[in-house]
């Protein structure tokens, strides 16, 4: 208990003796899962990060610690990044989200910024990217183009995001090309190279010609392009240095318009918790550019739903849709409401083995 | 579930390729414990490795000077611990992390040209009538050189440490430094030895895994391998058969588990995911039951007058 006290008191004494030279300048604190170097998720959110130095300047001081594992390990990074001063905080990944909430509760005038999580506080919002929209294309391309009619899939943690990505490219998948199976492997991790590449490596050798990925490396792209004539598409960042094959489009979060818009908040004192999810529409999620390795027609109809997703007139999870038991969830016509897509715990009918509890 | 989807021949072949890192990097190892060391910087000493493996291999062209540059790079950073033990006489536990960490930021900032570059791919070796051999030759002589040079290593690091002068002056030196230096031996001129060799071969290791196994470089990419390989150490009770058994044991039931995680066997993926790690302390734990230990002088800081 004293050491808890201790550190109280050590916080109060640097809250109040940084106080006075933390008016002019707004520091602002990021916490990653990989390192920035990743090529991919973590890549993106620290692109997002120098674009709020370019916007602000002088007036902003931005901090990151990267390769922070989720669980107690970030609450001790987030609690640091909250003693030296920041006054925003952005926590880049599922696993800080308990954490986030623990230190938030500590420093309640610090704002916090949890990426695509569910839990909030009067100073902790979140936010997250309608990846799934992104998905929908990627499996349609997927079962357009697989000669197999076996898709491999890598998940990172089964959490409602990635059963989300997996559901929405099968719906569109099996749309194009009913014969279509899911083999889906869980790597039980966000970033491993070797592990995502053994991956990949097991998926085409049991069959699969196109590898999705919901992990943050590269690896499972050079596994692919070793083992040649297998498609992939860039996760999370574009990684073009795949293209044309086998990366033949990608899901690019853009980050860089929320932070800064969420620094603003901040030095205006307009910040208030909130929950965003934006899609494609906004520009949150982008398609990066969909190769020539892919036939001209299929990418044609691809780009069609990329716009009819932004303009809001279709949406990837639309009746009728059954659950993997058989039961009813969407009736004909009927769309998914955000409160189902944001704790989806279940497959849709076809994908086959259950999901880890 | 689909258990025809597994290819038997496949699966024993990708285990020995992926239990290679592990295994030169926990043999490495092996002999720096064995001389009394704990270098607890493998992981570091591996990533380090693995980037200078991938800068030589990406100018030069050839994976095999790749190799060199890689055992070259792990035996260099090495030094930095021989300096703080050794030397400097600091604490091995700490100038261990310490050499991880600095590892890890080094090959980060080294590496920041080389991200998305892709690396020279090294062929496999050609054994002429032996990889014709049906089953055996797919499974046994159709890899990269480096799995062999690992399983050599294995072996003469078993043969230098048992029937070599070299390997008992090792030995004493990792079970008594008191008594070594008493005899007359350069217990620090050894140690340093081990050391370097430590390095080189946790350094081959991390470019197995940039150069072959991945082939990229990414930040961070080996991942954790190193603190498997220096637990290997422990549960192997510092021994090079067991160290190979080990390796391949972890390798094989991963690579088993994503297959079966992909065949859709009805396993929690959860059990299947940890089998690796379980199987491998199991196995070993139970070989250890005989009266192995650890070397008697392993990191205790050595110093003349004492």
């Amino acid at each position: 208990m004293t050491f808890t006290k201790l550190m109280a008191t050590a916080a109060l004494t640097l809250g109040l003796a940084t106080g006075a030279f933390a008016q002019d300048k707004t520091k602002v604190g990021f916490v990653f899962v990989g390192p920035v170097g990743d090529g991919g998720w973590t890549y993106e959110h620290n692109q997002g990060r120098l674009a709020v130095e370019e916007e602000f300047g002088d007036k902003v001081e931005t901090v990151y610690v990267e390769s922070v594992a989720e669980g107690p390990d970030s609450e001790r990074v987030m609690t640091q990044m909250a003693l030296d001063g920041a006054d925003l905080i952005f926590t880049t990944s599922f696993g800080y989200m308990d954490p986030t909430i623990n230190v938030a509760a500590k420093f309640p005038n610090v704002k916090f910024e949890h990426a695509t999580g569910y839990k909030r506080a009067d100073n902790v919002s979140t936010y997250s990217a309608r990846f799934y929209e992104g998905r929908a294309i990627q499996g349609h391309i997927a079962g357009s183009m697989t000669k197999s009619n076996i898709i491999g899939y890598i998940g990172s943690f089964p959490i409602p995001e990635v059963i989300r990505g997996i559901n929405s490219a099968y719906i569109h998948a099996k749309k194009v090309n009913p014969d279509v199976q899911f083999k889906i492997i869980w790597a039980y991790t966000w970033f491993d190279p070797a592990k995502e590449a053994d991956a990949a490596k097991v998926l085409i050798e049991q069959g699969a010609d196109v590898i999705l990925q919901h992990t943050d490396s590269t690896a499972p792209q050079a596994a692919a392009q070793k083992a040649g004539n297998v498609i992939t598409f860039g996760q999370a960042s574009d990684m073009a240095q795949y293209a044309p094959m086998p990366r033949v489009s990608s899901i690019i979060d853009n980050w860089a318009p929320y932070y800064i818009a969420r620094t603003k908040a901040v030095m205006d004192g307009t910040w208030t918790s909130t929950d965003t999810w934006d899609g494609i529409g906004p520009g949150m999620v982008g398609i990066g550019e969909i190769s020539d390795a892919v036939p001209a027609e299929v990418k044609a109809e691809a780009l069609e739903m990329k716009d009819k997703i932004a303009s809001g007139e279709y949406h990837p999870f639309t009746g009728p849709l059954k659950k993997q038991d058989g039961s009813d969830w969407l009736a004909e016509g009927e769309t998914a409401d955000d409160g189902t897509l944001a704790g989806m715990n279940f497959y849709v009918e076809g994908i086959e083995g259950d999901i880890p509890q | 579930m689909d258990l025809s989807v597994i290819n038997p021949i496949l699966l024993l072949a990708a285990l020995m390729s992926a239990a290679t890192p592990i295994l030169l990097a926990a043999t490495g190892e092996l002999v720096v414990e064995r001389a009394g060391v704990l270098n607890l910087g493998v992981e570091g000493m591996m990533i380090v490795g693995a980037i200078a493996g991938f800068i030589v291999a990406v100018n030069t062209g050839s994976p095999a000077l790749g190799f060199i540059g890689a055992a070259a790079g792990g035996a260099v950073l090495s030094l930095l611990f021989v300096f703080l033990t050794q030397v400097a006489l600091a604490n091995q536990v700490a100038s261990g992390l310490g050499l991880t960490l600095f590892g890890l930021g080094l090959s980060a900032l080294m590496g920041q040209s080389y991200v998305g570059v892709k690396p020279p791919r090294m062929a496999d070796l050609d054994l002429g009538p032996l990889s014709d051999i049906p089953v055996l030759g797919r499974i046994l002589f159709s890899h990269d050189a480096m799995v062999y040079i690992g399983l050599l290593i294995v072996l003469g690091v078993w043969a230098g440490l048992k029937f070599t002068r070299a390997g008992l002056v090792l030995r004493a030196v990792g079970e008594n430094h008191d008594a070594a230096h008493a005899l007359g031996y350069k217990v620090k001129r050894i140690r340093t030895l081990a050391i370097l060799f430590g390095g080189a071969c946790a350094g081959m290791g991390g470019a197995y895994i940039s150069l072959i196994r991945v082939p990229q470089w990414t930040e961070g990419m080996t991942a954790g391998v190193g603190w498997i390989a220096l637990a290997l150490v422990v549960f192997a009770s510092w021994k090079p058969w067991r160290v190979l058994l080990g390796a391949y044991l972890f390798g094989g039931i991963t690579q088993l588990q994503l297959n079966l995680q992909g065949a859709g066997v009805a396993i929690p993926v959860e059990y299947l995911a940890m089998s690796p790690y379980i199987v491998t302390i199991i196995v070993l734990v139970i070989l250890s039951a005989d009266k192995s230990r650890a070397p008697g002088s392993l990191g205790r800081i050595f110093h003349a007058s004492h």
